[in-house]
């Protein structure tokens, strides 16, 4: 099972992933007014949408957490992680999409509702990350990040929607692109390809995580002879 | 044996207020800071945008909100630092009352020191970018009460937790900026709106806009502030 997730997981992440590349750079038709520049949606929406999911992990995780009478460290580690593997992906997605939008729109930025409130959120999960390196207390650590990941999350819809408000006073949003039946597989494929990739980043950095709070919690009273039931102690205790 | 009642979440408020109110006016400390270094931020854009009277006063609102802004972070800082000296927010915590109360009694404190931070940088305003009040005081006085509150709700829940951090000053900005755009935006705009005037009647629904916020911010914390409060 172990070896399976270390070894399996992201090979076949990477094929699949290798395959839906193929299938966008290769077999899908270019786009009619885009041409080949709109082969990078491949790369740049299934990474948004894998960011997506990272925070919405997070979010869950960070009001579970809040939600439980007791502190759980698997929760903490899991929000942790999920912002982290979201803030990798939310960039890389940005940056694709900033890549995408100057042949496009002919500039790097706008200030669309969709764009703004994805800028804010990475702002946002950088402060978040910010904040669990600057408290040294697990327990403190782990309850104010909860809090300042829900206050963040819930942010983001009221961003979105301001936004729109004040750009819809000056020009109209441009509307979403039909999509041709034969870019969907591709898209779909290398989506699910680095859904896999992304799963495989959860765990690993879930239990890098994980080991380091409970050393943590363990550090101030493990004693040489029952250091493995003093973790589970102090983690049942804290 | 004859227990005293719990005091009540309202009582308990008022005179935790009462007592931030009154520190603050033996000191008037953070007052005094916050005034003097809005005034220079007001005056510093002036100077970073040149003397052009009509761009000033064309974006009077946004300065002043921007100045608000970076005062409230130094209000906010220091709401929270007073309560560390000689572990004050122990005794208050070991109070028996509602820990809600010390939220909500800190984060009204800070909108009120924001509302007399507004009211005396209007007449700063006019001198300084020449700007009119276009549709009347009432309006003014409402996007700045909306305002401030809107910015407190969030700030107090976050200067509680940086106030026990490491570089506190840095991680304050750094959590509130990104979370009270929608606020900011709002008042920014509405204040622009009052000071210009508002033939398309969009005011009412900015400030609709920050009275959403208000309502989300101040409940979410005012349930989550326990939390970040207990050891």
């Amino acid at each position: 099972m172990n070896k399976l997730i270390k070894w399996g997981l992201p090979l076949a992440g990477l094929g699949v992933l290798a395959a839906g590349w193929w299938l966008g750079l290769a077999w899908a038709p270019p786009d009619r007014e885009m041409g080949d520049v709109q082969r990078i949606m491949y790369v740049h929406v299934p990474l948004q949408w894998m960011a997506m999911v990272a925070m919405l992990l997070n979010f869950v995780a960070a009001v579970s957490y809040l939600l439980r009478g007791n502190a759980s460290w698997k929760l903490d580690s899991t929000a942790e992680s999920a912002a982290e593997v979201g803030l990798l992906l939310g960039t890389l997605g940005m940056v694709t999409g900033a890549i995408w939008g100057r042949p496009t729109w002919g500039v790097y930025w706008s200030w669309d509702p969709r764009l703004t409130s994805e800028a804010i959120m990475l702002v946002t999960y950088t402060g978040y990350l910010v904040l669990r390196r600057f408290v040294e207390d697990p327990d403190k650590r782990a309850t104010w990040s909860a809090v300042v990941a829900i206050l963040g999350a819930i942010n983001l819809p009221i961003v979105w929607f301001s936004v729109r408000w004040w750009r819809s006073l000056h020009q109209v949003q441009s509307s979403p692109k039909t999509v041709d039946p034969q870019m969907v597989l591709p898209l779909r494929v290398s989506a699910i390809g680095l859904l896999l990739i992304t799963i495989f980043f959860l765990i690993t950095r879930y239990r890098l995580a994980l080991a380091e709070r409970q050393a943590e919690v363990a550090l101030p009273d493990a004693l040489p002879e029952a250091s493995g039931s003093v973790v589970s102690n102090a983690h049942k205790v804290a | 044996m004859n227990r005293p009642a719990p005091i009540g979440l309202l009582r308990a408020t008022l005179a935790l207020l009462r007592k931030d109110l009154l520190i603050e006016w033996r000191t008037r400390a953070r007052l005094n800071a916050i005034v003097f270094f809005a005034l220079a931020t007001l005056l510093m854009f002036s100077f970073a945008l040149g003397p052009d009277t009509r761009l000033l006063e064309k974006n009077a609102g946004g300065y002043f909100w921007l100045a608000i802004l970076f005062a409230s972070v130094l209000a906010l800082g220091e709401s929270f630092r007073v309560e560390s000296e000689n572990a004050c927010m122990d005794g208050v915590r070991l109070a028996p009352a509602d820990a809600r109360a010390i939220y909500l009694s800190k984060a009204l404190g800070n909108a009120l020191l924001l509302v007399a931070l507004g009211t005396l940088l209007l007449p700063v305003m006019v001198a300084l970018y020449g700007v009119k009040v276009v549709t009347g005081f009432v309006d003014l006085g409402c996007v700045l009460l909306l305002g401030s509150l809107a910015l407190s709700a969030p700030g107090t829940v976050y200067a509680a937790i940086s106030s026990n951090a490491r570089a506190r000053d840095v991680l304050l900005p750094l959590l509130l900026f990104p979370l009270v755009i929608p606020a900011l935006l709002s008042a920014a705009k509405a204040t622009t709106l009052v000071l210009q005037g508002d033939p398309m009647n969009q005011l009412n629904s900015w400030l609709g806009l920050l009275l959403g916020f208000n309502l989300i911010y101040w409940g979410v914390g005012f349930l989550l502030f326990p939390r970040i409060i207990e050891d």
